[in-house]
C-alpha cells in the first residue's frame, strides 16, 4: 500500500491503495465518485473514460501509480461546473441515453473531442468515438448531439463576443 | 376497502411519509395481462401497484417495471399522469419490491405498456373522479362544474380551487369507482406526445445509481472464479498467491445456481473490489469438469440440429398435408438457416449487494429485471418466506434479458450468509461473456412450394434447445415448444399459404446455459422465415415486397409494408452494385418491417441505410419508440455481422469485447424510423424492431451480390 495525492475534479484527495490499482477503482471505491463505470477491464469499451490533464484515458487500464500528483483527473462529475457542459445539455436535447450506463464515458470522449476540434466532421466523430461501446445502440443520437453541442458552443462564443 | 387499508399501512412502513391521503390499488381494473412468453409460476396477487396521493399533495407511483433503458420510468407515470390530470414532473416514482401485492413486476416480453395501459390509466381516472367528487361536495356544487388540472380541482364558474393534497384524505373515504371514464385518445395531452424523459439529466451527470454503484456500510467485495467449463466441481484450491494480495480477507468455495444445474465456484473476498479481483486472478484451482471437454461444443450441438432436420419434427401447426404436397410439388426449395448462441453483454456487468442479517432477514440491492422473480428465486434458494426479504431495485445498466436470470444474485446471497456480512458480487466482462446464459443457437429447416409464380407452401422446422425446457423444465418429450410455435404461427405473422403450411419442432438439448435475449426466439427464427420467403419469391420470379403483400391478408401488415415501400423507395432504380432487402416480423403484438440497402465493396458489402417501419399500436412517447427501434437496429446488425458465442472442448471461445465485438459508432449506417399510427391496442416497443434486421440484411446482400447468406453471423467485409 502507498499514499497517493491526487487531484480529482480540482480537489486534492489522498488515498492509501496498492500501486497497481487501476484509477477506475480508486475513483469509484476510494474517492467515492461512482459516475465512472466499469465495463470490460481491458480498455475495450470506454465506459471508464476520464480525462488526465484534459486528455481522454481509460481508467481501467491506468494504474494509480502512473498518475502524477500534479495530473488533473477529471471525471463525469467534474466537467459541468455550475451549469451543465454543452455536451451534457446536447445529450439531454437529443435524449441520447437509454440505460445510460456507458454515457459517462461517451460524454468524456465527446468533451475531449470538442476541446481540440470545435467543428468535428462525421469522420472526426467516428475516430474520436469508436472506442466507446453502447449496447443500447444510441450511436446515431450521440453523433447528432455532438454536432448540436458544437453548434451551441459556437453560438455562445459569438454571443459573448469571443471570436 | 380492506386491501386499501393494508396497502396504506405497508406504504407507511416503507416510506418516510408522515401524512397520508388517498392510496389506490388497481386490482379492480387490471385485466389478465400476464406476459405469455416469459411467465413463470405466478406469484399470488394480493393487490396491484399503488398510486398514493398524500395530504401534502405528493403523488407517488410504485413502478412495477424496472428500468433497464427501455423507458419504464417515463412510460408508467405517463399512464397515470394523463388520466389523473397532473404533469409528469409532479409524479414521484418508487420501484416495487417484488412482493406479490404488486403483481407482475418483470420488465420482459416488451410488456410494460401493453399490460399496464389500461389498469394504470383506470386507476388514475378513478382517483381523479374521487378527488373531483370530494371537491364538488365540499363546495356544494355539481361535479360537472369541476375540472381537474395539474393537481388541483377547479370550480369553473368561480375559479376557486383545491389541491389534490387538500382533498386526498376525504377522497380516500369514497368507494373507488369500478368503471371510471377514460379519456378519448384524441384528448391525450401526454400519451402519444413527445416528452423529455425526466431522468435523462441524472444519466448524463454521473448521478444515476446502478446496481454496481451501491455501497453499504460494512460491505465486503467478492470476485468469483467460475468453472471454466460452465459446469464443474472444485477438486482443489491453491490460494497461496491470492492470500498475499493486500486487501484479500478470505477465499471460500461457493456455488453458482442456475435453473438447470448448480456449479461449484471459488470466491475471493476483499476489502475492495480490485483486491478481490486481483486475488481471484492469482488463484489456482483444479476442476472436475465431468468430461465436458469431450462432450460439449457448439459444433457438436449444431451437427445434431442438422441431423434432426433430416427427420420429421413434432408438429405444432399444419394446414393441408404439407409433406405430401411438398413431395409431389414441381417447383420447390429446401434451405437451412442457422443462428448462433449470443451473449447479452450489457455494459453494466452482473452484480448484486446482499445482506443476510442476523435475524435471518435479507436485504438486496440489485439491477434485476423483475423483483418478483428475484424474490421467488431468493426465497426458494435461501428457504425463507417473502416477508423476510426486502429487494431494492436499482437502475439497470442494460439487461436485454440477462438480468432476469439470477445466478449472480444467488451467489451474493450464498456469500453473505456464509460471511455474515453485506457482500457485493461483481462479475467481470469475462464472466459475463464466457459463462452465459446465452440466447440459444438455433436451426431453421425450411421447405417451400411455388406454384404459378406464387409462394403456396411453407414449412418452418424449428430445431434447438428450448428456454421453456431448460429454464422452466417445462417441456415434455412429445411437446412442441409453444413459445416458438406461437411466434411462427400463421396466426401471428398472417402469411396465408394457399396449398399447405406447417410449423414443426425438434428439441436438441445442450447443457450450455440459455435464456431469453432481446426479442427471444423471434431473433432466431425471423432469420429463417424472412430469408426463405425472399428465396421463394426469387424462385417464383416475383418481387419480394409484392410476394409478401399477396401472402399477408391483414390490414395492419399491409399498411406497414406500404409505408416501408414508400419510405424506402422500394422499386426505384438502384446505383451500380447496390441492393435492397426487406423483412417483416410481428413480435410482442407489434409489427415491424425493415428495408436495408447495401453496396458491393471488394469481397463484401457496405451497409448504406436501414429504414424501419413499426406499428406498435398506441404508444406513450414517439421518441422512445424511435430510440428503442434504433437500439434494435444496432443490436440486430451486431447479431448479424459481429461475433457469435462458440464452445470448443467444453470452454467458451470468447471472453471480452475483443472476441465478442459489438457494433461501434463508426460502423453506423444511415437510419430512418417511421411509426404507423394504427390506434390499435398497445404492442411492445423494446424488442419488435430487432427480428427483421438480420433477414433484411441477408436479402439485401443477395440482391446486391447474388450470394445467399444462411448462417449467422458473417463477416460483412468478406462474404466468401
Amino acid at each position: 500500500m502507498a499514499i497517493y495525492n491526487l487531484t480529482v475534479n480540482n480537489k486534492k484527495v489522498k488515498v492509501d491503495v496498492e500501486e497497481d490499482m487501476p484509477l477506475l477503482w480508486v475513483v469509484r471505491d476510494f474517492v467515492g465518485l461512482k459516475g465512472t463505470k466499469f465495463g470490460c477491464g481491458m480498455a475495450l469499451c470506454g465506459a471508464c473514460t476520464v480525462h488526465l490533464d484534459g486528455e481522454p484515458a481509460r481508467s481501467c487500464q491506468t494504474p494509480v501509480s502512473s498518475v502524477g500528483k500534479n495530473t488533473k483527473i477529471t471525471t463525469i462529475e467534474g466537467i459541468g461546473d455550475a451549469k451543465l457542459h454543452a455536451i451534457q445539455q446536447a445529450w439531454i436535447e437529443e435524449q441520447v441515453p437509454q440505460c445510460g450506463y456507458c454515457q459517462s464515458g461517451q460524454i468524456m470522449s465527446a468533451v475531449a473531442l470538442l476541446k481540440t476540434n470545435a467543428s468535428p466532421s462525421d469522420q472526426d466523430i467516428d475516430s474520436a468515438m469508436s472506442g466507446n461501446l453502447c449496447r443500447c445502440g444510441t450511436y446515431d443520437r450521440i453523433r447528432k448531439a455532438i454536432h448540436r453541442a458544437a453548434n451551441t458552443i459556437k453560438v455562445e462564443e459569438k454571443g459573448i463576443g469571443k471570436m | 376497502m380492506e386491501n386499501i387499508q393494508t396497502s396504506r399501512r405497508d406504504f407507511l412502513k416503507t416510506t418516510a411519509l408522515t401524512s397520508f391521503g388517498l392510496a389506490l390499488g388497481i386490482t379492480a381494473f387490471s385485466r389478465d395481462a400476464t406476459v405469455k412468453k416469459i411467465t413463470p409460476a405466478i406469484l399470488k396477487l394480493e393487490i396491484n401497484p399503488f398510486i398514493i396521493i398524500d395530504t401534502a399533495g405528493n403523488i407517488t407511483i410504485v413502478n412495477p417495471r424496472p428500468d433497464m433503458g427501455q423507458g419504464s420510468t417515463q412510460a408508467v407515470p405517463s399512464l397515470l399522469a394523463e388520466e389523473l390530470e397532473v404533469r409528469l414532473d409532479q409524479v414521484k416514482i418508487i420501484q416495487s419490491d417484488g412482493k406479490g401485492k404488486y403483481g407482475n413486476q418483470t420488465s420482459g416480453g416488451s410488456s410494460s405498456v401493453r399490460s399496464l395501459w389500461e389498469p394504470i390509466r383506470k386507476a388514475g381516472a378513478a382517483a381523479r373522479e374521487m378527488l373531483t367528487e370530494t371537491a364538488a361536495k365540499r363546495w356544494n356544487v355539481p361535479v360537472s362544474e369541476c375540472i381537474a388540472k395539474d393537481g388541483t380541482i377547479v370550480h369553473k364558474p368561480t375559479g376557486k380551487s383545491l389541491t389534490y393534497g387538500e382533498l386526498a384524505d376525504d377522497a380516500s373515504k369514497l368507494e373507488i369507482p369500478k368503471n371510471p371514464k377514460l379519456k378519448d385518445p384524441k384528448d391525450f395531452q401526454i400519451l402519444g406526445k413527445f416528452n423529455k424523459r425526466l431522468d435523462v439529466p441524472e444519466r448524463v451527470t454521473g448521478q444515476a445509481i446502478y446496481g454496481i454503484d451501491i455501497d453499504i456500510p460494512g460491505m465486503v467485495y467478492a470476485s468469483i472464479l467460475h468453472s471454466p467449463m460452465v459446469h464443474g466441481k472444485v477438486v482443489s484450491i491453491n490460494d497461496a498467491e491470492t492470500k498475499k494480495v493486500k486487501g484479500v480477507v478470505k477465499v471460500l468455495k461457493t456455488e453458482r445456481t442456475m435453473p438447470h444445474r448448480t456449479s461449484e465456484a471459488v470466491a475471493v473476498i476483499g476489502t475492495n473490489y480490485w483486491a478481490a479481483l486481483k486475488g481471484r486472478k492469482a488463484l489456482q484451482v483444479k476442476w472436475d469438469n465431468a468430461d465436458y471437454e469431450k462432450t460439449l461444443s457448439t459444433e457438436k450441438y449444431f451437427a445434431e440440429t442438422y441431423e434432426a432436420a433430416k427427420k420429421e419434427g413434432i408438429r405444432y401447426e399444419e394446414k393441408g398435408d404439407f409433406s405430401s404436397k411438398y413431395n409431389t410439388a414441381a417447383k420447390k426449395l429446401e434451405s437451412h438457416y442457422e443462428t448462433p448462441f449470443l451473449a447479452h453483454a450489457p455494459i453494466e456487468p452482473e452484480n448484486a449487494v446482499v445482506h443476510v442479517k442476523e435475524d435471518g432477514s435479507i436485504e438486496i440491492w440489485a439491477p434485476v429485471q423483475g423483483p418478483d422473480w428475484a424474490l421467488r428465486d431468493v426465497c426458494a434458494y435461501m428457504k425463507v418466506e417473502p416477508e423476510k426479504v426486502k429487494i431494492n431495485v436499482t437502475l439497470l445498466g442494460g439487461a436485454f434479458g440477462r438480468k432476469a436470470y439470477h445466478d449472480f444474485l444467488l451467489e451474493a446471497c450464498h456469500l453473505s450468509k456464509e460471511l455474515k456480512k453485506p457482500v457485493k458480487v461483481v462479475w467481470t466482462r469475462e464472466d459475463d461473456i464466457s459463462q452465459g446464459p446465452y440466447r440459444p443457437g438455433m436451426l431453421s429447416h425450411m421447405q417451400g412450394i411455388v406454384e404459378e409464380g406464387k409462394i403456396t407452401g411453407f414449412h418452418h422446422h424449428a430445431i434447438g434447445e428450448s428456454i421453456m425446457g431448460q429454464v422452466f423444465k417445462g417441456l415434455k418429450p412429445d411437446e412442441a415448444d409453444s413459445w416458438i410455435g406461437e411466434e411462427l404461427s400463421v396466426h401471428n405473422n398472417k402469411y396465408n399459404f394457399s396449398t399447405a403450411s406447417k410449423i414443426s419442432w425438434t428439441h436438441v438439448k445442450t447443457d450450455i446455459p440459455i435464456v431469453w435475449w432481446r426479442s427471444v426466439y423471434a431473433s432466431n427464427f425471423g432469420w429463417g422465415q424472412e430469408c426463405f420467403i425472399d428465396e421463394l419469391a426469387h424462385l417464383a420470379a416475383t418481387d419480394p415486397m409484392k410476394a409478401r403483400m399477396e401472402l399477408i391478408k391483414d390490414d395492419r401488415f399491409q399498411k406497414v409494408l406500404e409505408t416501408l415501400s414508400e419510405k424506402a423507395a422500394w422499386g426505384e432504380k438502384l446505383a451500380e452494385g447496390q441492393g435492397k432487402g426487406i423483412a417483416v416480423f410481428k413480435s410482442f403484438d407489434s409489427i415491424s418491417a425493415s428495408c436495408i440497402t447495401v453496396t458491393k465493396k471488394d469481397t463484401g458489402v457496405k451497409i448504406d441505410k436501414v429504414v424501419t417501419v413499426i406499428d406498435c399500436g398506441y404508444y406513450v412517447n414517439p421518441d422512445n419508440v424511435k430510440a428503442q427501434t434504433e437500439g434494435n437496429i444496432v443490436m440486430g446488425l451486431t447479431a448479424a455481422i459481429k461475433d457469435g458465442i462458440t464452445f470448443t472442448n467444453g470452454v467458451c471461445d470468447q471472453s471480452n469485447f475483443h472476441q465478442y465485438n459489438i457494433m461501434r459508432l463508426n460502423e453506423m449506417p444511415a437510419i430512418e424510423i417511421h411509426i404507423v399510427d394504427s390506434g390499435s391496442t398497445p404492442g411492445g416497443v423494446g424488442e419488435p424492431g430487432l427480428p427483421p434486421i438480420a433477414p433484411a440484411l441477408g436479402n439485401a446482400i443477395f440482391a446486391a451480390t447474388g450470394k445467399r447468406m444462411r448462417k449467422l453471423p458473417f463477416d460483412i467485409s468478406n462474404l466468401g
